[in-house]
């Protein structure tokens, strides 16, 4: 305990009436460590944080009603849209109708018989343009012309993916259509169903799905694909503010829902390969991390060694009026955990004060997501304390190593 | 009472063995103040070191108050050093961070004194050497003089058996070398112990006893 007591009264005056400069630059280190730990990892996972959340926020929403791989569509969907209706916990709902199909387009200009028609496939979803809206946000996603309005009729929205313009990659196995731009006219084929249509707007998202798709009104499509059962293929369901989507999936498989679709959440319609890839970023970014834990504690031993080998002979004086060499070595370990412990801090104010709520509101364009900053806590509580306790070890060592030289030779500076 | 007994240390640089002391016995009792001279070279220092406990002889024994060194652990000559003596340095050996009451209580606190009598007993040791009106001043604000009268407050709060003194006076004028010395005579009319290294015979010679030394040995022992 008295070790302690010397320790501490040593380690404060050192922190108190060094040199302030000296005291920024190894807090700098630290905070910069501290963020390199956190945010080198939270931005590797958020990156595909981001594309998940944009799938659930545009795409897939809370919940997703689809339709059962044994079937072509949700039977009886308008039982389960009166299901939907009742429950209170839902904020709003989009169904859609879903055909495979292909577009063409420039198909009046005069070709060689050698020449490839310009078509694509695509997935045709049939919304309620309002719906979609409220759920989905789909209307933010217009690049160029116009969202679809409720009446609009052989109007088309087009997904970015299914133009050259807008295509990020040029393979000639990815088919996409050229010289398009809204009011365009292009001839959409559903089986054996044929109609021109005009380009009202073409979307982009970080959605890989929307991207892929063309929308039209529901009303539109039901009458190329003459459904009148009103039997869709998906709605996407946003819930309420706060409201756990899991509780609400169980009561909508409570009701029924489960034997004519399969209710999922957001989470559960994750892919495996994103689950798989979130976790893998994850590791590259604990590596990452491991390399700035490393590089920390080089700097830290460096800084301590170079504090403690020019204050030899002081530490020779202590021991030679009688202070013991626990004390001397307590005091390096008290400054190493300030050091650690304020750089933390302040790293713990930048992530969650700043970095975080920044990039929540102003996410990093990726190529193929909003890349947002994960920073749980209790992980960045851990990485603090494995930075804390790298560093005290970091600051140990060096103080160990001078302060069991001889006494006499570190007064006098012999070696 | 200190007794040194066959005292020899060498030091070894590679295959060279170099014989600083060659054989010291010596004995000095309690109260004496007692002059450690001899040329630059002599030993005197090498000496000092081995008496304080700084330094380990190659050979012989030193007792102090009865109880064989040779035998103590370095831990129990830490705590020895800490309850039994003090020392002055040549370079007053303040630490820089800390006030000159800090620098006092240090080891004060290390003896397990609680804090606030530790601030009391590092005070009344830093009226007695006149620096009164620079308790709360760091070593760097203090002038030769005071920091080498801050060293002896912190070599005698603690009342040491024994105070060492390893050329106190080399660094200072001619003004504050009388300070010093001054205090050390008070301190030992006051009845402490005191071993002081010196090579300047005006200073010597207020000690009661000088030891000379050359080449490693006791070439004389004047008394006063």
């Amino acid at each position: 305990m008295l070790n302690y007591r010397i320790g501490l009264f040593l380690a404060k005056r050192q922190i108190r009436r060094s040199s302030l400069w000296t005291n920024v630059l190894i807090i700098s280190v630290m905070v910069l460590t501290f963020l390199n730990l956190v945010v080198v990892s939270g931005i590797l996972v958020g990156l595909i944080q981001g594309a998940v959340d944009a799938v659930r926020l545009h795409y897939t929403s809370d919940i997703i009603i689809s339709v059962p791989n044994n079937k072509t569509y949700i039977e009886n969907s308008p039982a389960v849209i009166a299901v939907l209706n009742q429950e209170p916990r839902i904020q709003s709902f989009s169904a859609r109708y879903l055909s495979g199909g292909t577009i063409e387009a420039n198909y009046k200009e005069q070709r060689k018989d050698t020449d490839k028609a310009n078509t694509a496939s695509a997935g045709v979803a049939g919304i309620d343009p309002q719906a979609e809206d409220r759920v989905t946000g789909l209307s933010k996603f217009i690049v160029e012309g116009d969202y679809l309005a409720p009446g609009d009729y052989d109007q088309v929205l087009i997904g970015a993916y299914l133009t050259k313009k807008y295509l990020p990659i040029d393979s000639p196995g990815f088919a996409a259509l050229d010289n398009i731009a809204p009011g365009t006219k292009i001839r959409l084929t559903l089986g054996n169903i044929q109609r021109e249509v005009t380009i009202k707007g073409i979307i982009k998202s970080k959605v890989d799905e929307i991207n892929m798709r063309v929308f039209m009104t529901d009303a539109q499509l039901r009458s190329l694909t003459g459904r009148s059962d009103y039997n869709v293929n998906e709605i996407a369901i946003r819930l309420k503010p706060g409201v756990d989507p899991n509780t609400v999936r169980d009561a909508l498989i409570g009701q029924g829902i489960s034997r004519v679709a399969k209710v999922q959440t957001y989470a559960d319609a994750e892919p495996k390969f994103i689950k798989d890839m979130i976790d893998t970023f994850a590791l590259l970014g604990n590596l990452i991390s491991s390399i700035g834990l490393v590089v920390a504690s080089i700097t830290i031993f460096i800084v301590i060694f170079i504090n403690a080998i020019t204050r030899r002979k002081f530490i020779g004086i202590l021991k030679g009026i009688g202070i013991s060499g626990e004390a001397i070595e307590i005091s390096y370990i008290f400054q190493s955990f300030f050091y650690a412990l304020t750089g933390s801090i302040i790293g713990i104010i930048t992530v969650y004060a700043v970095l975080e709520p920044l990039i929540t509101a102003h996410p990093i364009n990726f190529p193929f997501s909003d890349g947002i900053l994960v920073a749980p806590l209790l992980s960045t509580l851990m990485r603090m304390s494995l930075l804390i306790i790298a560093t005290i070890f970091a600051g140990y060592i060096p103080a160990r190593m001078i302060v069991r030289k001889n006494t006499l030779d570190s007064i006098l500076g012999r070696n | 009472m200190i007794e040194t007994k066959n005292l020899k240390r060498s030091f070894i640089d590679g295959e060279v063995e170099t014989p600083v002391l060659k054989g010291v016995d010596l004995k000095i009792e309690t109260g004496e103040f007692v002059a450690i001279m001899g040329r630059s070279g002599a030993g005197k220092s090498t000496l000092m070191y081995q008496m304080s406990l700084l330094d380990e002889p190659s050979s012989g024994e030193i007792i102090i108050d009865g109880q064989n060194t040779h035998l103590m652990s370095p831990v129990q000559k830490t705590k020895f050093r800490l309850e039994k003596l003090g020392y002055v340095f040549q370079d007053y050996a303040l630490i820089p961070e800390l006030t000159a009451v800090e620098n006092v209580v240090l080891p004060l606190l290390m003896n397990g004194v609680n804090k606030k009598e530790t601030y009391k007993i590092a005070g009344e040791s830093l009226v007695k050497v006149g620096l009164e009106k620079h308790l709360h001043q760091l070593p760097s604000q203090l002038s030769g003089g005071e920091q080498q009268r801050a060293s002896i407050a912190r070599a005698i709060a603690h009342q040491p058996n024994i105070l060492f003194a390893d050329e106190p006076t080399a660094n200072l004028d001619n003004e504050s070398s009388r300070t010093i010395m001054k205090i050390f005579t008070d301190l030992h009319r006051d009845g402490q112990t005191i071993i002081m290294v010196t090579h300047e015979e005006e200073y010597g010679r207020l000690a009661e006893k000088i030891v000379r030394i050359d080449d490693g040995r006791i070439i004389g022992i004047e008394k006063d």
